[in-house]
Parts: structure tokens; sequence; C-alpha cells
């Protein structure tokens, strides 16, 4: 493994007796997309400030390429940062905002006006040099925020929820845009949102957070599939979660029945609950069906149904069917035993890696995944 | 209906308008045409641009207004960014603001107590070894007392100024290498000079018609155009030359204020 470009080491943020970061420990890799999701109030943009060094932690380390940079001030740190709100200075043209830091190390002006064009070029806002910074429209000014980053050519980008200010459109171009950016460019960004989509779509590893913990890291696929708790479940995407019990490995019991399922590791009979996505559930025939449910009211949402649907005990379920559902009919519902997945209460994420690879390589040679 | 209502609402300020701001500019305005013996005329303004006294007082007045509008600055810029950052902020601005409350010409003769040749000034003087010296009547402590008595009204629009100003903007600037000094030149000043300009216009407009203060501190020594205002219509009689130099000063607050008023910026507003 190369050199971590930023490390977090045990990484706690008090004010007065309320504690905004707890025991946060975290490695960003160079040349890599990451992602801290969580909801407002989480701690992931006091996460983004301790890095950039507009604010010190109470305990632990924040290390650059391996050095510590606690006491290093925010202005000889070689990381740079895209405000939510931009920041982007009124009394300045676009040329003049892009070429601020370049000014300041009195780089040679030949230089800098060959290094904003460039910037400006990269963001696709090459000739907008002289317009001020008030003629713009949000989505340029998102992108002249980002060419004044990555003109002074910093490792690691920071990005504060800088497309909240978007509407949904613009959004998702300019999330094809970052991720295409970052991969030309090789820098490490790292993008605090609370949009769970953005975080799925853009990013090589997320970080999802609450109340100042970082509750599970991975790549987008493996938190969506294998959510560690009933809080990151939830977060990320749609899903049904019920209390369920584990019966043995890979028996699993919910609803009144016992089913196959993919997970093993737990003791026998612990209490725990079981996550389906709304779109592992498929509708079925009676004869056929795992559960039996009565379906409450559907939405057509353009490429699916989304169905609600409440089960012989009460649970409810939502489902996501291309085919539509009559309201009050009783239907099966199905899933495959890999569609479900077991979470334990109170879970760490180590407890969980280690768990999860005490029966992965049993896995692969056993149960037939498709 | 709203429409017709609304102008009922304007009355008792348009009307003090009228009374007390556009009448008595108009009349200033027509006296200037008059001379002692009545006649419409323009011998005023001729006498006026002619004679080396009253350039000179102009000068003078600007000058003096420079200066103390000049000190005013230079004390409460940092006096401004020093308060904006402490914690009680609230208590100390309303420290700074209480002087206001009080009369002006208590303030003087409160000042004439403390600079006269047995007032503190000269006791602590004395006490440190030396000596009791003239203050009161001169020109220094003509320009200490506006100074001190116009900071409160530049502190004010700094201030303001320096709360508006997004914090966003100095993390924004040390994040792109800038030590505090360098973001302070190139974003916070730059950003919080509309304040300036509005601290600028409430002192340096006053000053230049200041007449009580250089008559109780300034002992006469330094004329002013208030002071010759005052003279040509309370000793003189010679209304028509006193409008004139009226008329005068109206014109050069005219300027001051398109001198320092809200220019197009490029960036537009600095919020």
């Amino acid at each position: 493994m190369t050199q971590p470009i930023i490390t977090l080491r045990n990484v706690t943020k008090r004010y007065g007796n309320h504690t905004i970061l707890k025991n946060i420990n975290l490695t960003l890799e160079s040349g890599k997309f990451y992602t801290l999701l969580g909801p407002s109030g989480c701690g992931k943009t006091t996460i983004l400030r301790a890095i950039a060094g507009f604010m010190s932690v109470s305990d632990g380390d924040v290390l650059f390429a391996g050095q510590r940079i606690n006491e290093v001030p925010a202005n000889k740190r070689n990381v740079n940062t895209v405000f939510q709100d931009y920041a982007l200075f009124p009394h300045l043209t676009v040329a003049e905002n892009v070429a601020f830091g370049l000014t300041l190390k009195k780089v040679a002006k030949a230089e800098i006006t060959e290094r904003v064009a460039k910037a400006l070029k990269l963001v696709q806002l090459a000739g907008y040099g002289d317009r001020a910074i008030s003629e713009l429209s949000g989505g340029q000014q998102q992108r002249i925020a980002i060419a004044r980053a990555i003109v002074m050519e910093p490792k690691v980008l920071l990005l504060d929820e800088p497309l909240s200010a978007l509407d949904a459109k613009l959004r998702r171009q300019m999330q094809y845009e970052l991720r295409d950016l970052q991969q030309r460019l090789g820098i490490t960004f790292l993008f605090v949102t609370h949009d769970q989509e953005e975080a799925l779509a853009m990013s090589d590893e997320i970080f999802v957070m609450n109340q100042g913990e970082v509750l599970q890291s991975g790549s987008p696929v493996d938190i969506y599939d294998e959510p560690i708790n009933h809080f990151v479940a939830d977060f990320i995407g749609e899903s049904n979660i019920l209390p369920a019990k584990m019966i043995e490995d890979f028996q699993v019991a919910f609803g009144g029945h016992q089913f196959e399922c993919a997970d093993a590791g737990i003791p026998d009979n612990e209490p725990v609950e079981v996550v389906i996505r709304p779109e592992d559930l498929a509708l079925t025939t009676l004869d056929q069906a795992k559960l039996t449910v009565t379906i409450d009211t559907q939405l057509f949402r353009g490429d699916y149904y989304e169905i609600a649907a409440t089960d012989t005990h009460g649970n409810d379920w939502l489902i996501h069917s291309v085919n539509p559902a009559e309201d009050g009919e009783t239907i099966g519902i199905t899933f495959r035993p890999q569609d479900l997945h077991v979470m334990r209460f109170g879970e760490k994420e180590a407890e969980f890696d280690a768990r999860l690879e005490t029966y992965e390589e049993l896995e692969d040679d056993g149960v037939d995944e498709t | 209906m709203t429409k017709r209502r609304t102008w009922v609402y304007f009355i008792p300020y348009g009307l003090w308008l009228a009374l007390f701001v556009i009448a008595p500019v108009a009349l200033i305005i027509y006296q200037s045409f008059f001379d002692l013996g009545q006649h419409f005329t323009l011998t005023n303004y001729s006498t006026y641009f002619r004679s080396a006294t009253y350039l000179k007082m102009t000068l003078n007045s600007v000058w003096y207004a420079f200066l103390i509008t000049l000190f005013t600055g230079l004390i409460s810029y940092p006096t401004a960014y020093f308060i904006h950052q402490l914690k009680h902020r609230q208590f100390w601005l309303l420290l700074v603001i209480l002087p206001t409350w009080i009369n002006i010409l208590l303030k003087a003769y409160a000042f004439i107590g403390i600079f006269s040749q047995a007032g503190l000034a000269n006791q602590f003087l004395t006490f440190i070894g030396i000596g009791p010296q003239q203050i009161l009547f001169t020109n220094a402590s003509f320009i200490f007392v506006a100074t001190y008595i116009q900071i409160p009204f530049m502190i004010l629009p700094i201030y303001n100024a320096l709360d508006d100003l997004n914090p966003a903007f100095v993390n924004a600037s040390k994040d792109l290498g800038a030590s505090t000094w360098q973001t302070f030149r190139h974003v916070i000043f730059p950003l919080t000079l509309p304040g300036v300009k509005a601290g600028v216009q409430a002192v340096f407009i006053p000053s230049l018609s200041l007449f009580m203060l250089t008559r109780l501190i300034g002992g006469n020594k330094v004329i002013t155009l208030g002071t010759a205002i005052e003279e040509h219509f309370l000793t003189t009689m010679n209304w028509g030359m006193g409008s004139t130099i009226g008329v005068v000063l109206i014109v050069a607050m005219i300027i001051v204020m398109l001198l320092t008023g809200d220019q197009k910026t490029k960036g537009g507003t600095p919020r």
C-alpha cells in the first residue's frame, strides 16, 4: 500500500462539554474520490475543517503524507477547499479570483495567466476571466470555485457540499463533471454531502457518519448491499428493515417464517434485524410466495411502481416493481437468499468486517451467488 | 385604493423635509445672490472666489476636516476590528456609542476643564516633570477633541461592514495561502471599504462646518467655513455673504458624497 495522503488518528473535537467528533480514524489514499456522508450536524464538515486547518482538534492527530500537521496553519497546508457557498471574492473578477492564490505565492505573471486560462478551460468557462462574480449563474460560480482551488495544484481537494445550491439537473451534470475532473487530475477528493445518491454515484469510498462517529466505510456497493446497522441501511437508499432472529448460520427467521440467508458467524437465536432493498423484492403468485402481503397504495415513479404493502404480521413493506399491482390485492412476494442482509445490534465496523471474513471464503465455494 | 392611501404616511416627513431641509436650502441659495443693500448681484460669489482670505479659509476647513477624518479613521478601523473579535462585542459597542448620548457642548466644556492651565492634563504633565503647557486653544487640542467626538460615527459603519462580511471569505483567503495580513489587505479591507466610506461621509462633512469647537477648544485660531458663516450672520450681519459660504459648503458636501458614494463596483455588493 502506498503512503496515505491524509490520516486522522483518534481525532476528537469538543466544544465545551459537547462532543462533535468522537475518536475518528480514517485514511485517505492518494488519487481517490472519498465521500463523507451523513445527516446535517453529524460532524462531516467539522472533519473537513480540521483537515483544511480552520479549526484545531481537541485530541488526536491529523497527518498529511505521514507528517503531523495539527499545528500547521491553514495557509501553509497543501490542501484547498471548495466552499458550500463558494466564497468567491465579490470585489475581484473571475480571473482575479482564480489567480488569487498564485498571486500571493508570487508566481510569475505569464505563468499565472497561463495557469488561470488552463483552469478556466478545465471547468469549461474559458473566456469568462473578465466577468464579475455577480454576473455568473450558480453553476458557473460553482465551477469557478473549483477552478480557484485546483489551480493551486493541491494534493487534496476538500469539497463542502458544493452541489447543494444547484438544481437537480445541474447537480447531476456536475456529478459527472466532478468525477471526470478527479480522474483526469488524479487529485484526492474529499467530498462532503448529505445526499446519499450523490455519494453512491461519485465515490470510490464512502464514510457514513452519524453523531460524530464514522459508522461504516467502504465502497458504495459494499455499503449499499451490506449496511452495518439500522441507521446506515435507512440512510442509504430505501429499505425494508424487520426484526428477526438468527436461527443458525445461513438461516434467519422473520415474519413468521424461516429463510435461507447469506450471513453467518452470529450466535444461534440472537435477535437481529434484516434488511431487504425494495428493488430486490419481486411480486409473485401466492403459491410461489415466500411471504404474503396486502397492497395498500402504489405510486407511479416513471421507471417503476413504488408499492406499499402490509404482511400478515402487520409489518410494512416497500416494493419496487416494474409491473403495477392492484390496491387491496393479496399477493405473494419473493426474494433470493443473498438479497437478505442480517444486521446485529450494536456491532462495530471492525467486528463486522472480521465476521464477514470468517465465512466469505466458505460462501464463495458454498452458496451459489448469482 | 392602497395607492391612494400610502402617500398619507409620507405627510409628516414630507412636511419636515419641506420646512426644514428644502426651504432653508432654497433660502440660502436665494440670499446668496443679494448684497448688503438688497440688490440682486453675483458680487458675493466673485468676492468669495477672489478673496485670498476666503479661499484660505476654505482650504483650512477642508484641511482640518481631512485631518480629523484621517485620525478618526486611523483610530476607528483597528478599534472596530478589535471589538468585532471580542466575546461581548455588543457591550463594548455600547461603550463606544455611549458618549454620543451626551450633548456636544457638555463634552466641549469638560475638555476645557481638562485642558485648562490647572486642569487634569497639566496636573499630569507637572507630575511627570514636564511642567504645565498651553494645551487649550491650540490646533492640536482642536483636532484632538473633534476626533474624540467623531470616533463613534466612524466605528459604527465600519463595525457593521465587518459584521456583514461572510467569514467564509476569510477562510477562503487563508485556504488559498494568504497570511493574516494578506487576508486583511486583499479581502477584509476591500470588502469593508463601503463601511469606511460611510464613516468618512459621517465624519468629514460635519467636520467641514464645525464652529463651536473651533471657538471653545481651538480659541478661534482656526477659522473654518463654519466659523465664517456664524460671523457673517451674527456679527457682521452680511447674510448674503454668509449664504454664499453656505452654498459653497453644500457644494463641497455634495462633492464628498459623490466621491465616497457607492460607485458601481465590478463585483457587486460585498455580501
